[in-house]
């Protein structure tokens, strides 16, 4: 069987050893070769000591959604010997540290074992206990560059790019790639079945996680302020924006800076800076992951009724509580939708990989302004902090941003007089102003019930007018979010709609179905509330998959909700253990029910 | 209710400020408070305050939280953006909103619930982030809205109008905010205007956070024997230790303070607040002196009022960000987005 260019392999280490960039370096040094790749990180919540592993699809037909078979393990922490060895395929590979006798929890019969004493080597070649420990992994990246046929010059070359002028690193680290590929090389029938070719597959690409590219849609958006209280694994987001602005964001001569990035205490004052900033008329954003949104439900609720813009990235872990940090889900599709006490109904972007989720995070701000309410932008930890193979990102220099309607101080002389919350044109967006513009445009912005003047009231009637308005305004809003992402197969009766991160997996799965003979229309919706089309699509299928990953088919209750359909219209298909979801659990959902209905 | 306007009568006779508007021009709309409240007295000061520094009414916002002191932002101020938030918030919805426009003038408006229990973490941090704005907290020990419970600046052994004791601890919001390292930090009674109208100028014109505790006795539900909020407990155990006088930088400095019993310290806008020892060896600028005065006068069941301290190095939340000295919302979107090029070239890093 072919196995060039289509494998996966990964890696079992220990956390806080220093593998990243070592795992980093395969996953670059494949990209460079024109091969398309993905790489996912299963991290602990943990500092140091806990297991961490890394695992790398190659694949030639660019399939990027994680899979669960690995061809080949690289098991360098005894413990999770157990666990790691079970996970390689029949008829695979498993490298492991020879310095010591292959431990019998290691051992399985259709397994081919690969020794390579990384220790052993590094120990004789490097002093000191840090180096003798990191150099260990940039020593089975060299193995593994002599078994899978990388690119030594490749790898060189991003040694040199990335040590440049430190030559003490950049000799120990080429040092360290030449003891594992050269003993390997010497050792082992190289390369193995599994291994690279060179492609011409991802010159138009970029290897980039999604809070980076999230927070560079922000900075084109022209975001100017940022609150935010860490939290995993939206904070790298953070991180990402502040590192842009330094360099993109100071005043060329004053060296100042055209930005307020503001570490709040919690996440309550984080969307509460937020929602002053856009009071105040500033782009403002906050990231951050479930447990922030439960903590931000009554502001949330403010900006809503008070019809203030926000823009609130939520990079979805695996809940409920504090649940698994380091672990991905679609856990708060519901959450978000409504997020508040009382009616309320939210704006929400799903982006599927960095790109949209570059994109969807600019476009965020036009909406928040445009429809003057909080807009979610949810992506996962997936997305969020794993690096994805995208097309490279483009921005569109004729764009301006849409701040919707804010009356200026010379509108504000022409006008005989000013009231926040009347609907002038009728499409439900009132006229608002900043503080500061003009004397006749105050206004008294309240969470207590207001009338269409934006007094305060109590009259049933005047309470009842506002309210159904800016119903209104966000059920039109659809008419301009972005559309789902549909795809069809002649003469199909059965779909899959589908959201965010389960994109790349619901792809493969299509394609691989189609093969087999069943053939399913795809629906993927971007944002919430749903368009007309989204019922539309259902209605017109016998039965449609629902793929999602959270326990309670979120998606599908929303879609139950929103388009008043039938439960019977719509089969979940989930998976919520905390990884990515694959192609795999996609095809075996949708099996099961056909083989059931058979 | 607070949309009920004031008649707009402007007697022809009434003084006019250096921008030439009069007093009611810094008014707001009818309070709705129990009538004889005091903290329709610290409104009457607000309006005199702005008023005498000749600050347009629209480059103000007003905010405040939720309770009865919350509600007075109605009652000041029309022509000024307002922003009724939620329950203990208004210090993040400020910060915010002061991060994005700096030249506007704040006022934050709590009481002691919203500013002591249920918001308790906000205003702390945004002392510490010395957010450029006046916090006003209008103090009366007890929850008006919700009918007469303790507020946790309600004293120990207090009785509440069913007679029952508080037992805990009170919490005093001028040794916190010194503790937080508050750059200003003041006490006032709502039936002394003359002593708070100089204080809330002196805070309007403070660079950074200022901090005034204004004990305001509530009729209703806290003016009764057993209160140590009500009006004839303060009356009576009031020690007023520095008169703080705003002295506009317009006027003759030299002339309005007299050498050997008055001290000055120069606000960041380059005006002067005169500082008149009442109390003798007490420095303002002392925070640890401060701190231990005001808790050795408790001791004896007095209330010390007056500028408490003020520390003439203040840096606001913008100075120690090091943003540009215009408004971040003024920002050109040219001046903000890098362009495509720089997009295609930087993302020679993600490959």
């Amino acid at each position: 069987m072919d196995r060039v260019n289509d494998f996966a392999f990964k890696i079992a280490t220990a956390n806080g050893t220093g593998s990243a960039s070592a795992n980093g370096l395969l996953m670059q040094a494949i990209f460079r070769m024109g091969v398309p790749v993905t790489g996912k990180n299963v991290f602990p919540s943990n500092i140091q000591g806990l297991p961490t592993w890394y695992e790398i699809r190659v694949n030639k037909d660019g399939y990027t959604a994680r899979t669960p078979h690995f061809d080949l393990m690289v098991a360098l922490n005894a413990a999770t010997y157990d666990k790691d060895v079970a996970e390689v395929r029949s008829g695979g590979w498993l490298l492991f540290d020879s310095s010591w006798p292959l431990d019998d929890r290691l051992k399985r019969p259709d397994v081919t074992y690969l020794g390579v004493p990384l220790a052993e080597m590094c120990n004789a070649s490097f002093k000191g206990v840090r180096e003798r420990i990191l150099m260990k992994n940039i020593a089975y990246v060299g193995a593994l560059a002599a078994l899978m046929n990388i690119d030594e010059d490749v790898i060189r070359e991003l040694l040199t790019e990335k040590f440049g002028r430190k030559q003490a690193l950049m000799d120990s680290n080429q040092t360290a790639v030449d003891l594992g590929y050269q003993y390997a090389a010497r050792t082992f029938s190289c390369p193995l079945p599994i291994h690279l070719e060179p492609l011409d597959k991802t010159k138009d690409a970029i290897l980039i996680d999604g809070n980076t590219a999230s927070a560079l849609g922000c900075l084109y958006a022209g975001a100017t302020v940022a609150a935010w209280y860490p939290i995993t694994p939206s904070t790298s987001l953070m991180d990402a924006f502040r590192g842009f602005c330094m360099k993109y964001r100071q005043d060329p001569e004053t060296k100042k800076n055209r930005y307020a990035i503001l570490q709040a205490e919690d996440e309550l004052a984080a969307v509460g800076m937020v929602i002053g900033a856009g009071w105040a008329g500033a782009r403002a954003f906050t990231s951050t992951s479930g447990p922030g949104i439960s903590l931000m439900n009554e502001f949330i609720g403010l900006a809503y009724y008070g019809e203030v813009p926000a823009v609130i990235f939520d990079v979805q872990r695996a809940g409920p509580s504090t649940g698994m940090p380091t672990r991905t889900q679609q856990g708060d599709l519901m959450m978000a939708a409504y997020a508040s006490h009382g009616d309320t109904r939210h704006i929400c972007l799903y982006p599927a990989d960095p790109r949209e989720a570059f994109e969807l995070a600019a476009k965020a701000f036009d909406y928040a302004e445009r429809f003057q309410t909080p807009v979610f932008v949810l992506s996962d930890l997936d997305i969020g902090m794993n690096d994805w193979m995208v097309p490279k990102l483009r921005w569109d220099d004729s764009y301006t941003p849409d701040r919707g309607k804010v009356l200026t101080a010379a509108q504000l002389e022409q006008v005989k007089s000013f009231y926040r919350y009347l609907d002038v044109d009728g499409d439900g967006i009132p006229y608002r102003t900043l503080p500061g513009t003009h004397p006749k445009g105050a206004y008294f912005t309240r969470g207590s019930g207001h009338n269409k003047f934006g007094g305060y009231t109590e009259d049933a009637e005047e309470y009842v007018e506002v309210v159904d308005r800016i119903d209104r305004k966000i059920q039109r809003a659809t008419k301009v979010l972005p559309a789902p992402v549909v795809r069809t197969a002649p003469g199909a009766k059965l779909a899959i709609l589908t959201v965010g991160g389960c994109h790349a997996a619901c792809g493969e799965a299509l394609d691989q179905l189609a093969r087999e003979g069943i053939a399913l229309d795809y629906m993927r919706v971007r944002s919430f509330p749903f368009g007309d089309e989204v019922g539309k699509f259902i209605e017109s299928h016998d039965l449609t998959f629902v793929v999602e990953q959270n326990r309670d088919a979120q998606l599908r209750n929303l879609l139950m909700l929103e388009t008043g359909l039938s439960i019977d219209k719509m089969e979940s298909v989930r998976y919520y253990g905390g990884f990515p979801m694959s192609a795999h659990h996609v095809i075996s959902g949708i099996k099961a029910r056909l083989d059931k209905a058979a | 209710m607070t949309y009920i306007p004031k008649p707009a009568v402007i007697h022809p006779g009434l003084q006019r400020n250096d921008i030439g508007l009069t007093r009611r021009d810094y008014e707001g709309s009818m309070t709705t408070l129990c009538a004889g409240c005091g903290h329709d007295s610290i409104t009457a000061a607000i309006v005199q305050a702005f008023w005498e520094m000749s600050i347009p009414p629209h480059r103000v916002a007003k905010l405040s939280g939720i309770g009865c002191s919350s509600k007075t932002p109605a009652y000041f101020l029309k022509e000024a953006h307002g922003f009724n938030g939620v329950h203990g918030r208004m210090p993040a919805l400020v910060t915010g909103a002061n991060a994005a426009n700096s030249e506007l003038i704040y006022i934050g408006v709590s009481g002691d619930g919203d500013s002591l229990s249920i918001g308790l973490g906000q205003l702390s941090h945004a002392i510490r982030r010395n957010v450029n704005l006046l916090y006003v907290l209008e103090n009366n020990g007890v929850y008006g809205l919700t009918k007469g419970q303790f507020s946790a600046s309600a004293d120990r052994g207090s009785l509440s109008k069913k007679g029952e004791a508080n037992t805990m601890e009170s919490i005093d919001g001028c040794l916190l905010a010194l503790t937080l390292g508050a750059t200003f930090v003041a006490r006032s009674f709502s039936g002394d205007k003359a002593q708070l109208v100089p204080i809330l100028k002196a805070g309007l014109a403070h660079s950074g956070f200022a901090f005034v505790d204004v004990i305001s006795p509530r009729v209703t539900f806290n003016d009764h024997e057993g209160s140590t909020k009500s009006y004839a407990y303060t009356r009576e155990h009031n020690v007023e230790i520095v008169q703080a006088d705003f002295v506009p930088p317009a006027a003759a400095i030299t002339a309005t303070y007299d050498a050997g019993s008055a001290r000055n310290v120069m606000m960041h806008d380059g005006s002067w607040v005169r500082l008149r020892k009442v109390a003798e060896d007490y420095d303002p600028s002392d925070r640890d002196r401060a701190y231990a005065y005001i808790r050795e006068r408790q001791s004896h069941g007095e209330i010390v009022t007056g500028l408490l301290h003020i520390s003439a190095e203040s840096q606001d939340m913008h100075a120690q960000s090091d943003t540009v000295p215009s408004s971040l919302v003024d920002l050109p979107y040219e001046q903000l987005c890098p362009g495509n090029n720089e997009l295609q070239k930087m993302q020679a890093r993600f490959r």
